[in-house]
């Protein structure tokens, strides 16, 4: 269960979401300047809102009146880059390893023995790059390898911002459906940003049209 | 006169100061640069024509500013005097020297490196539940490596060469103070040419080889 209800001011205007989803894919759809990407900064904590509250799950991740903020990370937040954003000095081993060595995901694996990085790789048939670098990688590749990274650590929601704006036609189609897959696997609410209508259509269960930070549902 | 052992003495004192001063470069630089590289603050031009103020002001200036018995009667000065210290005219003066001069090309090329780091990796960083002393270390600073290289190979070819500056405050004393350009400079001044001609040779070599080197370890990385 995500909630959110803020207020962020911009320059030209004022974000203004308030919404409620469950288990589900959320895509914000838009032409680019109409602040998606700054609803997903605030989620991540990448940004701070200017009044509001951000609740996922059980937990308060913002909120304005409480003076309560949690830092990006102790979030659990996934976030999937639109450039994807994979360390160009790792390889994708060490990328996907990256996020079990801290210690967030050490104090919450306390419960379980964690995902095996080779084993999600595999899951998403890139487990045969372990050593390569990300120059090394196609673009459909290293989305996989992204998305492996954003989700071995268990996040309680996942964000993916543009995430086919790098990919051809046929990959695209491919991972949107990965994508829906996934979905229906890990359970947690997905916040999607696209200005794609046809990917919006696709993929979302809720979808919201952002014109100048003001949402309107479908 | 051949060239004797104690003929050695300035190169082994310019390297160690050269070694030194990068060192303190180095631990000033990168803190002060990763700092001022994202921040935007009041008056923050202010600091950074400050900060690059000894790479343009002649080095007789900052060896004027660097004169610590300026500063006897101040705060400073008198402490160093409680301690039993004395800065000027000990080889500790050509250190400070050489770290002011060197200091605006480390914190430079370090802060042009630091800009250069896509900010995104830093962000995917956050969101995979690092810190920020270990995105430093682990994301920033092995992406900014090349330019920080460059800043040091800079500085230190700066400190090494100092001589204006070092003159002033540290002088020229054969066997505690003269560094390398001292000595050749005193050397040609005294008709000298032999010292003057091994020492060129000896510095001239060495640079080449330190740069050539780091170069090459830079280089020497595979992504």
């Amino acid at each position: 269960m995500l909630e959110m209800r803020f207020n962020k001011k911009l320059w030209h205007f004022t974000l203004e979401m308030e919404l409620e989803i469950g288990n589900q894919i959320l895509v914000l759809w838009g032409q680019s300047g109409a602040g998606k990407t700054t609803v997903l900064h605030c989620l991540a904590g990448l940004r701070t809102p200017s009044s509001g509250q951000i609740r996922l799950n059980r937990r308060v991740l913002y909120s304005a009146n409480e003076r309560i903020n949690i830092p990006t990370r102790s979030r659990n937040v996934g976030y999937l880059f639109q450039d994807y954003a994979l360390f160009p000095h790792m390889t994708v081993y060490n990328n996907v390893m990256y996020g079990l060595k801290s210690k967030r995901y050490k104090k919450n694996g306390a419960n379980g023995p964690g995902m095996d990085p080779a084993e999600i790789l595999n899951s998403f048939g890139v487990g045969h790059l372990v050593d390569r670098y990300p120059a090394q990688l196609s673009g459909g590749e290293k989305q996989r390898v992204a998305l492996a990274r954003a989700l071995v650590v268990e996040p309680e929601l996942l964000l993916l911002d543009e995430p086919f704006s790098a990919l051809d036609k046929e990959n695209k189609i491919k991972l949107r459906e990965e994508i829906k897959k996934l979905h229906r696997q890990w359970q947690i609410p997905f916040v999607l940003v696209s200005h794609d209508e046809e990917d919006a259509g696709f993929l979302g269960d809720v979808i919201v049209t952002m014109e100048k930070g003001k949402p309107r549902a479908h | 006169m051949p060239f004797q052992l104690e003929d050695w003495f300035p190169v082994f004192l310019s390297l160690r100061v050269a070694v030194i001063a990068v060192f303190l470069v180095t631990c000033l630089g990168l803190p002060l640069s990763r700092l001022l590289a994202r921040r935007e603050f009041y008056g923050k031009d202010f600091v950074e024509a400050a900060l690059t103020l000894p790479l343009v002001l002649p080095p007789s200036v900052i060896g004027w500013f660097a004169d610590v018995n300026r500063y006897k009667n101040g705060l400073f000065g008198r402490l160093l005097s409680d301690l039993g210290l004395t800065l000027i005219f000990t080889w500790w003066a050509a250190i400070l020297a050489s770290t002011v001069v060197a200091f605006p090309l480390m914190y430079q090329s370090a802060k042009a490196a630091f800009k250069s780091v896509d900010e995104n990796y830093e962000k995917a960083a956050r969101t995979l539940g690092a810190g920020e002393w270990r995105i430093f270390f682990t994301v920033t600073l092995p992406l900014a490596w090349p330019g920080i290289i460059a800043g040091l190979v800079l500085s230190f070819a700066r400190a090494l060469g100092e001589f204006g500056a070092t003159l002033m405050v540290a002088g020229n004393i054969p066997g505690q103070t003269q560094t390398v350009p001292l000595a050749i400079y005193f050397a040609v001044e005294s008709g000298d040419n032999a010292t003057a001609q091994t020492l060129v040779a000896i510095i001239t070599i060495f640079s080449f080889a330190v740069i050539f080197w780091v170069n090459w370890w830079a280089k020497r990385r595979n992504y």
